[in-house]
């Protein structure tokens, strides 16, 4: 016999748990005894909601699950944010919540939260549970849940006399999952597949358009042979970025809101649109009827209830996009490459490249070029929300799946600090860098704690314009110049992080930012570049909302 | 739009009646009829749900149930050839002397039972589908109807088409 809490780790050791990011209370006093003597990393984080955003940087950049720690009550509310932004972009996170013992549960005992009630919508599933027995078996499901078909967060409720009792625990025998209400379709239909390759032999006008999915399946090397064999342009979401390389013939960046004219344009005019690991998501589709008026739509995913959700889907193919694109790819079908449309495509790219003035001014494109220069494929590029997250996804050149982790459909201020903790944590090789707003790095600016104590190497840059600059390019644009209660007053960064310890510098000027960044890279350890820059800077192209993607407000061409 | 009788298989675990349920209303389905009981397997529970909208938006109301992990599977039986009963029990104002008489017959065309007999009052239990109990309900407001209590819609398919998967 085990105690519960013993169960939990060897459990979590079974499942290759090594880091979990947390947070003590009195609910999880068993867990936290028991991980006292454990193998596993625990990092203190400074507020419950830095550690599921934590875990879920960590699972992006490292394909793993990703797992965080809180207690019941506050500590479990202050998760759920976390939860719903690894929830909408479907990232894989087991969070682990203390409860009230068994016999004080429902009586509103002391830090007592329905937290399963409180994440049933933003969960894939959840679990409270009832006996020690059954602990063991439910972390097992509750892992595999997380990590297959569509990945999500998966939420583990555990009273404090559940991790106190005692029961059986058998690493071989209670990990084999068996459910018999959940088995993902990976395989194509091969009819599917063959009407598929069968329209796309037929088309003149095809455009890939890939997603989040294309990421979290493992399939982009498959994704740019595909486009490769066949000569077709690819256009990527903001989950999408890193699918096929900035740099590549074919890719022609993001699609959308902020997506380039090329790739815009390419959706009006396509005649078959490949949709792979993507959910026609209304920043990405603009008014949907507009949408790829003219094409026919082959949409590969694994979750079957994406296809036909959101647009009218003429082939679906309900599968594991890295499985489906090879079942693609041995098909023998055969067509001359569309020459005409691909010049017309790259034309467009040449013609409307991403822009921005050279005036001699702090422009914040500037800085996110001179980074992605510098990095020159290396790195792990983090977000937090608003002007600075499109900024990156439009301005630095991302090389290969995993680069480039962010909020994309809650689009959660305050991720990208603590998601960079989390990426940093499962890639030690790699430079993390959270690219931030200054509004947004004031939401979670308290994990400077935290990197200053595990000396945790995120290098901080802020794109500071003393605005909450996104939503005042919506006042700006839409609402007369009424900034209302948009404008931030200047924080002093530089010394806000060395108050935690954490070095910095501050810069004005273009010519400083290349020294600053080699700086922060070449330092060991976290650090924080507060970049002041042009105030009222606008993220360009820009489609507003409700309009067809391809009537963008553009901005000055060069 | 049409109202669809949806038949779930779940497991039988406490909260799965919620999470079905909140789907619907999370994602702006309505419920006309709910009802839920066990079934011939102990594990297993049985939802039988009447929803409406148009095919399009069941169908999507549909896959969203099979995402639930604790859903076995689903079926809509509202194009195949079902059998559907409703129970409702309906409290009558019937006065001995007056229009109990009239009430009684009424019940016996309807073949509901008269399960209590009151001084003023006699309550019916009637069985069938969702028109006919509408009908008889039509007829006795004239009498007065004090209370009544309706079941949700159970269904089940005619012949060998199974609601349950060919798990044995
Ligand atoms: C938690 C949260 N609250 C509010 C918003 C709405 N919102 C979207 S962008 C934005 C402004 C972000 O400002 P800042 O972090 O300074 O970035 P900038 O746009 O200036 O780059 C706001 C308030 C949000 N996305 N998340």
């Amino acid at each position: 016999m085990k105690s519960g809490a013993k169960i939990l780790f060897e459990s979590l050791a079974k499942e290759g748990v090594e880091t979990i990011f947390g947070y003590p209370g009195g609910s999880v006093l068993p867990i936290y005894d028991e991980l006292y003597d454990s193998d596993v990393r625990h990092i203190l984080v400074r507020h419950e909601q830095a550690a599921v955003h934590a875990a879920d940087g960590y699972a992006r950049a490292s394909g793993k699950v990703g797992v965080c720690l809180a207690t019941s009550g506050p500590g479990a509310c202050n998760l759920v944010t976390g939860i719903a932004t690894a929830y909408m972009d479907s990232a894989p996170v087991v969070a682990i919540t203390g409860q009230v013992p068994t016999t004080l549960l429902g009586r509103d005992a002391f830090q007592e939260s329905d937290i399963t009630g409180i994440t049933l919508p933003v969960t894939k599933h959840n679990y409270l549970v009832p006996r020690t027995e059954e602990l063991g078996r439910i972390i097992h499901e509750a892992f595999y849940i997380a990590g297959s078909g569509r990945q999500g967060p998966v939420l583990i409720d555990i009273p404090k006399d559940v991790t106190t009792g005692t029961a059986e625990y058998n690493a071989e025998s209670d990990s084999l999952v068996s459910l018999r209400g959940y088995q993902p379709t990976l395989q194509g239909h091969p009819r599917m597949i063959e009407k598929a390759m069968n329209r796309i032999a037929r088309a003149e006008r095809p455009l890939i358009y890939a997603g989040g999915g294309v990421i979290s399946s493992g399939g982009s090397e498959e994704l740019v042979q595909f486009a490769e064999q066949w000569h077709i342009p690819v256009t990527t979401t903001l989950m999408g970025l890193g699918a096929i390389p900035c740099d590549h013939e074919l890719c022609l960046g993001m699609l959308g809101m902020h997506g380039t004219e090329c790739a815009n344009y390419a959706v009006t005019e396509c005649d078959l649109l490949i949709a792979v690991g993507v959910r026609f998501d209304d920043r990405v589709t603009g008014k949907v009827e507009a949408f790829a008026p003219n094409a026919d739509v082959i949409h590969i995913d694994i979750d079957p209830a994406e296809i036909g959700k959101n647009k009218r889907v003429d082939i679906p193919i309900v599968g594991d996009v890295r499985i489906a694109l090879r079942q693609m790819l041995q098909e023998n079908e055969s067509r001359t490459s569309p020459r005409q449309w691909n010049e017309r495509v790259a034309q467009w790219k040449e013609e409307f490249p991403a822009n921005y003035p050279d005036d001699g001014k702090l422009r914040p494109q500037f800085i996110v070029k001179e980074l992605s220069d510098l990095l020159n494929g290396r790195g792990i590029i983090v977000t937090e929300v608003g002007q600075n997250q499109m900024w990156a996804a439009q301005h630095f050149c991302f090389r290969r799946p995993r680069q480039w982790i962010s909020s994309g459909g809650l689009g959660t201020m305050g991720y990208g600090f603590p998601a960079a903790i989390g990426a940093a944590v499962a890639c030690p090789d790699e430079p993390v860098i959270d690219i931030a707003g200054d509004g947004s790095f004031q939401m979670n600016i308290q994990e400077l704690a935290t990197v200053a104590q595990y000396n945790i190497p995120v290098k901080v840059v802020i794109l500071n314009n003393q605005f909450l600059g996104m939503v005042r390019q919506w006042q700006e644009l839409f609402y007369e110049r009424r900034y209302s209660f948009t404008e931030l007053p200047p924080v002093d960064f530089v010394r806000v992080a060395e108050a935690y310890g954490v070095p910095g510098i501050r810069v004005d000027a273009p010519e400083d930012v290349r020294a600053a960044l080699e700086t922060a890279l070449n330092t060991d350890g976290p650090f924080v570049l507060d970049f002041h820059i042009e105030r009222e800077e606008n993220v360009m192209p820009m489609v507003p909302a409700g309009a067809a993607i391809n009537e963008m407000i553009l901005g000055e061409r060069k | 739009m049409r109202p669809h009788t949806l038949s779930i298989l779940v497991e039988n675990k406490p909260g799965v009646l919620s999470r079905v349920a909140g789907l619907f209303t999370r994602r702006g389905y309505n419920i006309e009829s709910l009802a839920v009981g066990t079934c011939e397997e102990p594990d297993m529970s049985r939802i039988t749900v009447v929803s409406i909208g148009d095919d399009e938006a069941i169908e999507q109301i549909k896959k969203q149930l099979n995402k639930l992990i604790e859903v076995i599977k689903v079926s809509d039986l509202t194009y195949s050839d079902h059998v559907a009963r409703e129970i409702a029990l309906i409290k009558v104002h019937a006065e001995a002397g007056s229009t109990r008489a009239e009430v009684m017959q009424l019940a016996d065309n309807f073949r509901a039972r008269i399960v209590d007999v009151g001084k003023k009052t006699v309550i019916l239990e009637v069985t069938g589908d969702t028109s006919k109990i509408n009908a008889l309900e039509d007829l006795l407001r004239q009498y007065g109807i004090k209370e009544l209590v309706r079941t949700g819609k159970i269904a089940m398919p005619r012949g060998s088409k199974m609601i349950s998967p060919k798990y044995r």
